[in-house]
């Protein structure tokens, strides 16, 4: 089960919470160092929100039984971007410690791209703008159950040009799947350049809500805001998807990789690792 | 009778009987699908015409545990999502069982007039490329009925490609044929034999009738599974193959299906195939006219059967 149960974050959690987010960031950049292949920059911006969902009482899971029928399913739709998931499936019990210093590595299980081989991933990730409706299928399947799980998905501003989101998107809003989530890691820069001079879709929580989801925008970096959002999803009355944008800076706390907007395909060498966690802001 | 009505009648049955069903359409219909979608409207959803959400909708509803079914015009239900398919369907099935049926109505020139975007010539060697999927193609509508049976009962993703028109009958229904094999071996013959997948079975078999030469005629219902040693055994018993198939020849499907199989078993049988060669049809106008443009015609198949191997 999770760690905290749910309701009001008091300054306790919130503390915790910004404490191990530290220690997520910092885990990324070392299996990064580990594993120069997978996509750090794309890895860190979505830190504040993973650790929120897994340490803050928001999704409800079992690392004994990862196929728990009562669990909340997340799905890492921004594959290349969820290394940074790695370090918490770990810490909670999914995959053993050990595992994080063979990321990429032969007879590893934990390859540049989280897939359904790992405990505790849902879906085999990679190919973008899959997840959503996946979730969708999820969604619907769980309301027929009547189950109370919920069905989390991340995406990333860059997938968000693929045509089977707004597919998902619109059918989401249509049937008013309101155990559904979508988080977009609104980092603002895809693979060649920002998002704006590609496909700008700002501002997105408006587009949604024209497609009949409620939608927030919030500071992704932001512990307590992210909190916030995220609890606030699961509250009671809701006819509508729910969307969080996180506003978030692709490559967060690097200088090398900040505000560049060639990051995603930026690679660390281990002296940068190191000089990059010794100067953690 | 359709295929599409017969095997719909079956998940209808399903669903009354209270299996765990799920219906996906992309706003594509038929008569029975009207009694599914009006009897049990929290089983049955229409995306709307999107086939990448209908094939990721089927996903999540078999991830799960409904048995799910993506069901639209086959050309479109194959090859506007197939990347869905070969990431959450036949990649996930590696992995984990998952029941999702991709129902793909009007295969090869089913829809004769509507024009080469509609006609599917593609499917068979595209679903068959995939790894965990069975690809079944009934050569009628007692087959289908089969097909309904093994889809509900068989926990792995499936391409199932039906027409569009009514056929006629070609297996008794009390008939038991083994789905496994893949085939059935209609008419034993000497010298020559004729496989034939889908319609073409049909054509094949009105054909052959005309002539009072031995030949043979199997058909090849399911490319996954396929009992390859059993199918080399009976064509072994040749001298020459001729393939015939509402697709393009030479590429990946049916022919290319029975001459790799004939390489690998050391039979060096002639073969050859009937079925679109390198050209799509613009030309407007029936099944019979669209099959005599791409040489597979009742008249071209028994010029096959009779000439020597080309």
């Amino acid at each position: 089960m999770s760690n905290e149960s749910n309701g009001t974050a008091d300054a306790a959690l919130l503390g915790r919470l910004k404490e191990k987010a530290a220690w997520v960031w910092r885990e990324t950049l070392k299996i990064h160092g580990v594993a120069p292949e997978t996509r750090v920059a794309s890895s860190l911006s979505p830190v504040e929100i993973l650790t929120t969902l897994y340490y803050g009482g928001v999704l409800r899971f079992d690392p004994r039984n990862p196929q728990w029928e009562g669990r909340d399913r997340f799905i890492a739709s921004k594959g290349h971007g969820c290394v940074s998931i790695y370090p918490i499936l770990a810490d909670v019990g999914f995959i053993a410690r050990e595992e994080l210093g063979g990321v990429c590595k032969a007879g590893s299980r934990l390859g540049g791209i989280p897939d359904m081989n790992i405990p505790g991933i849902e879906t085999t990730n990679g190919s973008l703008g899959h997840g959503l409706g996946v979730a969708c299928g999820m969604a619907l399947a769980l309301k027929q159950k009547r189950s109370d799980a919920f069905v989390y998905v991340i995406v990333g501003d860059g997938e968000l040009s693929e045509g089977s989101v707004w597919e998902a998107v619109m059918f989401a809003g249509q049937q008013g799947l309101n155990n559904l989530v979508l988080i977009a890691d609104f980092n603002g820069i895809a693979m060649l350049d920002y998002c704006r001079n590609i496909i700008g879709l700002d501002p997105l929580d408006r587009k949604l809500r024209e497609f009949q989801w409620d939608a927030v925008t919030v500071d992704g970096h932001d512990i307590a805001a992210v909190h916030q959002a995220l609890t606030n999803c699961r509250r009671a009355g809701t006819t509508r998807p729910q969307a969080i944008v996180a506003r978030t800076v692709k490559g967060r706390g690097v200088p090398q990789l900040e505000n560049n907007s060639l990051c995603h395909v930026k690679s660390l060498n281990p002296e940068q690792i190191a000089a990059a966690i010794a100067n953690q802001p | 009778m359709t295929m599409r009505d017969v095997f719909l009648g079956r998940l209808y049955a399903a669903l009354k009987e209270g299996e765990k069903v799920f219906v996906v359409t992309d706003d594509f219909g038929a008569p029975t699908l009207d009694k599914i979608r009006t009897e049990f409207k929290d089983r049955f959803v229409n995306v709307g015409i999107a086939e990448q959400n209908a094939v990721n909708v089927a996903t999540g509803l078999a991830l799960e545990g409904f048995t799910a079914y993506a069901y639209g015009i086959a050309g479109f239900m194959t090859m506007r999502c197939y990347e869905q398919i070969r990431t959450n369907l036949s990649m996930a099935a590696e992995l984990r069982p998952l029941n999702v049926n991709i129902v793909g109505v009007g295969a090869g020139f089913s829809y004769d007039v509507s024009g080469p975007s509609h006609h599917c010539l593609e499917d068979i060697t595209l679903m068959r490329l995939l790894p965990n999927m069975e690809v079944l193609s009934p050569s009628d509508w007692v087959m289908a009925s089969r097909f309904a049976e093994r889809s509900l009962r068989v926990n792995k993703p499936k391409y199932i490609r039906l027409d569009s028109k009514p056929v006629q009958q070609i297996y008794p229904e009390d008939m038991k044929v083994a789905l496994d094999d893949g085939f059935h071996e209609l008419e034993q013959g000497a010298g020559t034999c004729v496989v034939a997948t889908g319609f073409m079975t049909q054509v094949a078999r009105r054909a052959l009738a005309q002539t009072n030469a031995p030949i043979g005629l199997v058909d090849l219902f399911s490319f996954a599974p396929l009992n390859e040693a059993k199918l080399l055994t009976v064509l072994s018993r040749y001298q020459r193959v001729v393939t015939v198939e509402e697709g393009f020849i030479h590429r990946g499907g049916l022919d290319a299906l029975i001459v790799g199989l004939l390489a690998r078993g050391g039979k060096m049988i002639p073969v050859r195939a009937l079925g679109v060669d390198d050209r799509f049809i613009y030309d407007v106008g029936n099944r019979p006219l669209l099959h005599k443009l791409a040489g597979m015609d009742e008249e071209s198949i028994l010029k096959a059967v009779a000439a020597p191997a080309a």
